[in-house]
């Protein structure tokens, strides 16, 4: 929107090189990559990438992710929203400690995580052990897989929705209130709609980050061709395989993937920030979004 | 509706918000609660809404006990100092949603509900903008249409928490004379909440002045402004001068100067509250409250407004009319003879909580 005036003072030549040293960063660790991904995928030619795609275990692989993101996604967004309103609207005691509590998975190795998985849910833990005996195995199964991926995927949609809420106030929740509404009607007609980008916004990074998961995932599934095995297990294995086209074919899904949703934040983030709008609102304390959770997560991915 | 409030308290944390207020609020009454911030107003005003939860004490609404009731079942309007319109409907939308929330069994029909607000929306005279969005509007509007949404449930109590302290001075000056006319035309029990004693004494019928949490004095504005009962509530009502003296077998007597006073007892150390357009400036000592040396002269405005110095140091403020000033032919530096017209004494130092 605006020059930095700072940039614009600089000679012409600083501003070339500065650009270039930029565009060549980009080209050597983004563009370039992601061009290999899809050239290894198609290098010997459609039918082996629709083949190597087709395969029984690929398509596994990616049923499986999708059902560990559509379980995950809802169970973030209703913890998300329930921890962010209680962030946000209420005062309590060790409530700093709850919101470092939430930041927690940023910090822990997503392998770290896993492993405490294990060490609580696996099959010689006391709460595993008991989960056993019942009939309910959690780690080598689905239940570990969605743990470890909600684990990591924990503090998007808190973290998105905590400032907003919190600049935001609950005036017009307390107006809905005195009005009348109960406490179901102010959520879905007042609330709902002031946080919907934000919270679009959160489902967004949660979803890239669920189906990604490699670290916390690799150590709770235990790998079970067909059955266990998402999509960034595949392509390792398939890598570890020397099956190239295969590998990277899967690969080239993630990508896709990535580039989707790349696409559908940039398109909310234009959306939340338009700047009059009939449905955005027009509030003086507008941060961008995520402006804070986006340094986070690139330092971590 | 009346309103009543008994022996109401309410801490945060160590803070003491409200220490017993007791508040009778006739109906068809417009009351201010007028004060200082932290004071405890809006605090009170949200404990008659329901809003907040008192520690202890019982709001009253026709002489029932409403303490317990919930906010949705007060049956009040409620307008927030910065509107708190929902920003993602329609003006129309916004003064529909009190309608549109009601139980079914209780919720008018699509076009009584669009009647009701249109009429809401001629009253505040806001009709021509029932399509727009809240950030559309100006500040006046939103708060105007603030005032209509909390209309159309039909509330039995009406409470603003400053309603005009977000606008600035000329619009608050136009809606603070309609609000007036708006009550005089509904007939709503009403309270409001100001810090602006202007506003408090030129709209309400009754003032309520509060501090720490208590209320000082209750009154018409009249009263409130020519017999304040605490030297707070003189203070507070607008720019006074002290003068520190003594109370000796009922008269006062600051240096020379000496006054009959009726009822007041005996004390060492007190203080006459002296307004400045209530000093009469001579270039007599006789009889004078106390000298001092033009300072200033601040001759914009249908008064003129002079400082003196004392000896001492200490300013006096007068306010004189154009011309006393001219026919006194003041110039700087001149020495010059105070008496007052009108003064306030409260025995004991004065109190320093602006």
């Amino acid at each position: 929107m605006s020059v930095s005036v700072f940039s614009a003072r600089e000679p012409a030549w600083v501003r070339r090189v500065l650009i270039s040293v930029v565009l060549l960063f980009l080209g050597l660790f983004l563009l370039l990559p992601i061009g290999g991904v899809f050239q290894q995928a198609f290098s010997q030619g459609w039918t082996a990438y629709a083949t190597a795609l087709s395969d029984d275990d690929a398509l596994n692989a990616i049923g499986l992710t999708l059902l560990v993101v559509l379980i995950t996604v809802p169970l973030n967004v209703a913890f998300g929203i329930a921890a962010a309103w209680c962030i946000a609207r209420f005062e309590f005691r060790g409530k700093s400690l709850l919101t470092t509590l939430i930041d927690l998975p940023f910090s822990v190795s997503p392998v770290v995580a896993g492993l405490m998985m294990v060490l609580l849910f696996g099959i010689h833990a006391p709460v595993g052990g008991w989960l056993a005996t019942h009939g309910f195995q959690v780690i080598y199964a689905l239940p570990g897989i969605v743990l470890a991926s909600a684990f990591v995927t924990f503090p998007f949609v808190a973290r998105e929705l905590i400032p907003l809420m919190q600049s935001q106030g609950a005036d017009e929740e307390q107006a809905a209130l005195v009005l009348g509404a109960s406490g179901w009607q102010t959520f879905r007609r007042v609330t709902l709609p002031n946080i919907r980008w934000g919270l679009l916004y959160g489902v967004i990074l949660t979803n890239a980050r669920a189906m990604g998961e490699f670290g916390a995932v690799s150590v709770v599934s235990g790998h079970i061709s067909g059955l266990t095995m998402t999509l960034p297990l595949h392509v390792e294995l398939l890598y570890n395989d020397y099956d190239m086209v295969g590998a990277f074919a899967c690969a080239s899904i993630l990508t896709l993937l990535a580039l989707l949703t790349l696409l559908a934040r940039s398109l909310v983030e234009w959306r939340q920030n338009r700047p009059v709008d009939v449905a955005a609102h027009v509030s003086p304390v507008r941060t961008s979004p995520g402006a804070s959770l986006q340094q986070k997560v690139g330092s971590l991915q | 509706m009346s309103i009543e409030v008994r022996k109401l308290c309410k801490k945060f944390g160590d803070f003491v918000a409200l220490d017993g207020v007791d508040l009778q609020v006739s109906s068809g009454a417009l009351l201010a609660l007028l004060g200082p911030s932290g004071c405890g107003k809006t605090t009170l005003l949200r404990l008659i809404a329901g809003l907040e939860r008192p520690d202890s004490g019982q709001v009253l609404f026709a002489g029932e006990d409403a303490t317990a009731r919930d906010v949705r079942d007060r049956q009040v309007g409620f307008v927030f100092q910065h509107y708190a319109l929902f920003r993602h409907m329609t003006v129309f939308d916004n003064v529909a949603f009190g309608l549109s929330v009601k139980p079914r069994a209780s919720r008018p029909g699509k076009d009584e509900i669009r009647e009701r607000v249109m009429a809401l929306l001629k009253l505040v005279r806001l009709d021509w903008q029932a399509n727009a969005f809240p950030s559309q509007l100006s500040g006046g509007q939103r708060q105007r249409i603030a005032l209509a949404r909390s209309l159309a449930v039909e509330p039995k109590v009406l409470l603003l928490d400053e309603p005009f302290g977000a606008l600035d001075a000329r619009v608050r000056k136009d809606l603070r004379r309609w609000l007036r006319d708006l009550h005089d035309e509904i007939h709503l029990t009403s309270v409001f909440v100001t810090h602006d004693q202007e506003e408090a004494l030129e709209v309400s019928d009754t003032v309520v002045v509060m501090n720490r949490g208590r209320i000082e004095q209750t009154g018409s504005p009249h009263e409130i402004y020519e017999q304040p009962s605490t030297a707070f509530v003189t203070q507070f009502l607008g720019d006074v001068n002290l003068f520190h003296g003594r109370i000796e077998q009922g008269r006062l007597s600051i240096g020379p100067y000496d006054h009959a006073l009726q009822d007041v007892a005996d004390s060492d150390s007190a203080v006459a509250y002296v307004r400045p357009h209530d000093l009469e400036v001579t270039r007599v000592a006789e009889g004078a409250l106390a000298q001092g040396r033009v300072a200033h002269i601040h001759a914009a405005g249908p008064l003129v407004r002079l400082e003196l110095l004392r000896d001492e140091g200490a300013a006096i403020e007068v306010a004189l009319t154009r011309e006393r000033y001219r026919e006194l032919g003041l110039a700087p530096d001149d020495l010059v003879y105070v008496t007052p017209r009108k003064l306030a004494v409260f025995p004991g130092a004065p109190d320093y909580v602006i």
